[in-house]
């Protein structure tokens, strides 16, 4: 019994992985974002530079990058304000980045799925309590209510992470609720409520591990938005704080020195993220269309 | 349908209640004694305690909360501790300025979405269409705030055509009547104001209105080629109808349905984004004004902003909900 499980489970995977190669666009999307994971990695080995040298190399202030030749030898991609090199500060910034969009990804998960199993799995009057908690949350805009939960914990990365996975958490929460809903009227769970299951037995080992395809399709887009909404924090003052090197507060940091002309400090961290959260969207468009074929485009 | 309209507003009255009760827990649970926020680090006991009294700090809680609710249902939100003006009042004053921008921004992302959709589903894999996909592609995951500040650099910067930020040129002279600068120029017949104020617009709607269009743009076309496969659009082609016909008049009706949703649900990102894209272009608008209070700690301003966008917020909703029944029949509205 056991051991067929495992067959299963794996074929599944090897079925994944086999239909994601013919969806060029979700192929192209995983090749970034595995691009954005490796500089996030390595970024102490593949930067030219330390992201934040101290003192300050303030003669550097401001210098463009390769395609000037008033740019600094080995500073790529031009100069911030502090004479910091872009590019450096951009790989550094994947690490932020992705780690802030997955701790706020997971933060949601694991909200969204204790509340979105409780609701779905018992329904009655937790259903309607945990339901109407997440209608009240949905009358205000993500960003928004992140912003007032950063207001009241504190600004900082930190925060910022956990701000967002708060927010985010009913959107999972009504994803996993309406699976849970259907596959809890399915034959074998009846079978394992005959067999005299625990709930905690039939919700740990049936429920959660059936209603996880959801989870991972709208798991990598919310990383998307996550990565988003983070870099709007920072971009607000209201998530990484200087010297962190985050895109958003690096933009933020930078854009005033648009009108001096030296515009590569603001463009470059703003495609970064552009280009992070497109990856993200094609492989979970991919993901969608794989494992949710009735959603497909 | 009356019915119905009058249970979808009876429902909101618990939502925004909750949502009331949230916003003022939260800002309430903050740690940190407001009193000693307003009054500043070196105030004596008898400052923080005028203070107190003069907000109502040194009430229990539900009783404070329950005071701020009664005021607040008669549109009174207290007064900011910054300015010391009724927040009110200062919400009325930019809310004029954010609802010109997502309007704009708005109208923007129907008409160019709408019409790159449907051109881009009935011509399906030209390369006209693989274009409009790809920018719609790019233009979904664009962070607002940096779309907004390459046009401010590109438009405002390097070509000089438009403004880089403000509501309008301090130099025109302007009456303010309702609020709203486009119509108040229309009306006191002020061109050089409108044409002013028309043009400082035009970057930050452009900037907002970019993320919803490419969702629009993405939504039309995949509704149109579902639509398109439908069998009563195969009879409309074999009794001969032009393709003119049949795309404009027949099979963009039921198209649009989808879409309206989605332009529905796009407020929300649009009130969302409003916030960052008038941080940018220093808009006089809510948004920024609500990044202000935060950023200054006035708890007043905060809490009766947030729960005014909440409120905006529902009733869009609600309205796109009744759209969406009025206009396909087949949706029971239960």
């Amino acid at each position: 019994m056991e051991e067929n499980i495992q067959i299963k489970k794996e074929s599944t995977f090897g079925e994944l992985t086999r239909r994601l190669k013919y969806n060029k666009s979700a192929v192209f999307g995983l090749v970034i974002v595995l691009f954005m994971v490796f500089c996030a990695i390595t970024a102490d080995f593949i930067a030219p530079n330390e992201p934040f040298p101290s003192p300050p190399v303030l003669a550097n202030k401001l210098k463009p990058g390769f395609w000037s030749e008033k740019g600094v030898e080995g500073m790529p991609l031009g100069t911030d304000g502090l004479g910091r090199c872009v590019l450096s500060r951009i790989i550094y910034g994947a690490r932020v980045s992705l780690t802030a969009g997955f701790v706020a990804v997971g933060i949601a998960m694991v909200l969204g799925i204790t509340f979105g199993v409780l609701s779905g799995y018992f329904g009655g009057w937790v259903d309607a309590v945990i339901m109407r908690l997440v209608d009240i949350m949905f009358a205000f805009p993500a960003l928004l209510l992140a912003i007032v939960i950063v207001t009241v914990v504190g600004q900082g990365l930190e925060k910022a992470m956990i701000a967002i996975g708060i927010v985010y958490s009913p959107q999972m929460a009504r994803i996993i609720r309406s699976s849970v809903l259907y596959i809890k009227e399915m034959e074998y769970i009846e079978f394992q409520k005959a067999i005299g299951s625990s709930h905690w037995r039939i919700i740990i080992r049936h429920i959660i591990p059936n209603s996880i395809a959801p989870v991972i399709v709208y798991g990598t887009l919310m990383l998307a938005t996550a990565i988003l909404d983070c870099a709007a924090l920072g971009f607000l003052g209201l998530g990484a704080q200087p010297p962190t090197p985050e895109w958003g507060a690096m933009l933020s940091d930078s854009y005033s020195y648009i009108v001096s002309g030296a515009w590569w400090a603001a463009t470059f961290p703003g495609i970064a993220i552009l280009l992070s959260v497109l990856g993200l969207n094609l492989l979970g468009d991919g993901l969608r269309d794989i494992l949710d074929p009735r959603l497909k485009q | 349908m009356k019915w119905y309209i009058t249970k979808r507003l009876l429902m909101l009255i618990p939502v925004l209640l909750g949502a009331s009760i949230l916003v003022f827990s939260l800002i309430h649970l903050a740690p940190g004694d407001p009193a000693r926020t307003i009054a500043g680090e070196h105030a004596s006991i008898q400052t923080i305690e005028r203070i107190q009294e003069k907000y109502g700090l040194n009430k229990p809680l539900p009783t404070q909360y329950w005071i701020w609710l009664k005021q607040a249902l008669q549109g009174d939100f207290g007064r900011s501790i910054v300015s010391n003006e009724f927040v009110a009042k200062e919400i009325w004053d930019r809310f004029p300025n954010t609802v010109e921008l997502t309007i704009l921004a708005m109208f923007i992302a129907v008409v160019v979405g709408v019409v790159a959709g449907i051109v881009s589903a009935s011509r399906q894999y030209s390369l006209l269409d693989y274009s409009v996909m790809g920018v719609a592609l790019f233009g979904v995951s664009m962070p607002v705030f940096w779309l907004g500040i390459m046009l401010m650099m590109i438009f405002g910067v390097y070509l000089r055509w438009l403004p880089i930020g403000g509501r309008m040129s301090i130099m025109v002279p302007f009456t303010r009547i309702t609020g709203f600068y486009l119509l108040d120029s229309v009306i006191a017949g002020n061109w050089a104001a409108f044409g002013s104020s028309l043009r400082h617009l035009i970057l930050p709607a452009v900037a907002l209105g970019t993320i919803p269009m490419a969702t629009i743009a993405r939504v039309t076309r995949s509704s149109m080629l579902e639509v398109l496969r439908q069998d009563y659009i195969r009879t409309e082609r074999a009794k001969g109808l032009s393709e003119r016909l049949v795309i404009y008049k027949h099979a963009v009706r039921n198209a649009l349905i989808p879409v309206v949703t989605v332009i529905g649900l796009n407020f929300g990102l649009l009130l969302a984004g409003a916030i960052l894209t008038e941080t940018v272009f220093s808009w006089p608008g809510l948004g920024r004004y609500v990044v202000k209070a935060v950023q200054m700690r006035d708890y007043p301003a905060v809490q009766g902003c947030v729960l005014f966008f909440a409120f905006i917020f529902v009733i869009v909703n609600l309205i796109t909900d009744l759209i969406y029944v009025y206009i396909d029949p087949r949706i029971k509205y239960q």
